[in-house]
């Protein structure tokens, strides 16, 4: 790969190009979805880019010194490394070059995580650091099974390189790794009924709830980015291969989109779980499939 | 006015958020500006959100007669409300402190504590009026731009 098809990848499609109205997009039918499934019509389509361009023209609350530094840090971070994420995701077929590596894809959809934790407590507010908490305490339950998932879908393929995973057959054993994975995106998307750490009735939406302003926009927008990296990682590994890269485009927009469905009627389905059932339904019920397919994967290895 | 104004100014009356203040009212307003959000209204489809914390929030929608222990609590929260902003008292009780007039626990109305963009009466008022002045209060936030407002002027929105 070129630096020219790099900064193509990055900059255009997956990258921010993509990436950003993709974002709105998700968000739009988050919210659109919850509303025909409570049976009102919702906000209008361009609802999200709305709301991102009014909060970047309001003023920020007074802040001074390292912590106010960080305020107007955390949301920036969050942003890059959502964007960072969705541009190293293998949609499009590349020759030789930096291939999207797992473990780094991996590392860059946690950090959002971490800067929700690092702003709750910068903040201050006490809600901030409840809604802070619980993240830290619901990352810790859900990472468990989402990381196992996705290192058993690796150790079968034996190899941790995003393009070829994605180009390897599915199999049995990645199915279940997929579904693991996908049991953990509500609780990593923040939505019902992991919707914890940003309760808007008990916590005031937790760690948010001291930003405002630009900094609130950048967190809507990393919130998107996250919905499309996630949601684009499990795309990746359901989409077939195709020969025209057009195609393989189209089929991954059209499965993140199917993803962002199922997710968002769950959202609206459901209700909101305390933080001990939470916590008890990750590491009681949903390790048990992460197991089996590390367990398999490493088996499977053991015997080829 | 150039192209990014007029751009901020769109976006800003198409994605009113709301805060919600209750300063003692008796929780008739309070139910029907939940009814405006809920499906037979729905005020989504204007943009409106009900936020949690007054650091999100564009248009404070205040309730109640505005008690002793209210005002310091009014002040505080329209303070951390960001600019620009803008103040909706629905119901009569803000407006007027209605039945309870001359009682030594108010120190009403609520336009004596905080600058009144629109009064909503009616007691309560119904959610088609608490979505009108919903809006009419964000017409009133795109117009006034980055100023914050000095007079205390309002209009009024019949129920």
């Amino acid at each position: 790969m070129s630096i020219l098809t790099a900064l193509a990848r990055l900059l255009i499609f997956p990258g921010i190009l993509f990436a950003v109205p993709a974002a709105w997009f998700f968000l739009w039918v988050e919210r659109k979805s919850v509303a025909m499934m409570q049976g009102r019509i919702g906000p209008p389509f361009m609802q999200p880019f709305f709301d991102f361009i009014k909060l970047l023209g309001k003023s920020t609350p007074q802040r001074t010194g390292v912590a106010g530094a960080l305020m107007r840090a955390w949301p920036l971070i969050a942003v890059s490394t959502a964007a960072g994420a969705v541009g190293l995701l293998p949609v499009l077929p590349s020759s030789g070059g930096f291939q999207g590596d797992l473990i780094l894809l991996l590392a860059l959809l946690e950090v959002p995580s971490i800067c929700i934790i690092a702003a709750g407590f910068t903040s201050r507010s006490i809600f901030g650091e409840i809604g802070s908490a619980r993240e830290a305490v619901l990352s810790v339950s859900y990472n468990v099974v989402f990381l196992l998932a996705i290192i058993s879908v690796a150790a079968s393929q034996h190899t941790f390189r995003l393009e070829a995973l994605a180009q390897a057959p599915a199999t049995s054993l990645r199915w279940i790794g997929i579904l693991a994975v996908l049991i953990c995106l509500p609780a990593k998307l923040h939505l019902n009924p992991f919707s914890l750490p940003n309760a808007e009735q008990e916590i005031y939406s937790g760690p948010m709830v001291e930003f405002a302003g630009p900094e609130l926009a950048m967190w809507e927008l990393s919130h998107g980015l996250e919905w499309v990296a996630a949601t684009g990682l499990v795309a990746t590994l359901i989409a077939p291969q195709m020969a025209f890269w057009g195609l393989s485009a189209l089929a991954f927009v059209a499965l993140s989109f199917g993803i962002v469905l199922l997710l968002s009627a769950l959202a609206a389905a459901t209700a909101r779980l305390a933080i001990d059932t939470t916590v008890r339904f990750y590491w009681q019920c949903t390790i048990i499939f992460a197991v089996l397919a590390v367990s398999s994967a490493l088996l499977m290895r053991l015997r080829s | 006015m150039n192209l990014w104004k007029r751009l901020m100014c769109y976006c800003r009356r198409r994605s009113p958020w709301l805060f919600h203040l209750n300063s003692g009212s008796c929780n008739g307003c309070d139910i029907e500006i939940v009814a405006a959000l809920a499906p037979r209204y729905d005020a989504e489809q204007l943009g409106v959100r009900l936020e949690g914390s007054p650091r999100h929030a564009d248009i404070l929608c205040v309730t109640g007669p505005v008690t002793r222990n209210a005002v310091c609590a009014i002040k505080t929260v329209y303070g951390q409300v960001c600019g620009p902003k803008a103040v909706v008292a629905i119901g009569s009780c803000p407006a007027t402190t209605n039945v309870f007039i001359d009682s030594r626990t108010l120190d009403g109305p609520l336009g004596k504590h905080i600058p009144v963009d629109v009064f909503v009466p009616g007691c309560p008022p119904r959610p088609d009026a608490i979505i009108e002045g919903v809006a009419k209060a964000a017409q009133i936030l795109a117009e006034r731009g980055d100023e914050v407002p000095e007079v205390i002027t309002a209009a009024e929105v019949q129920a």
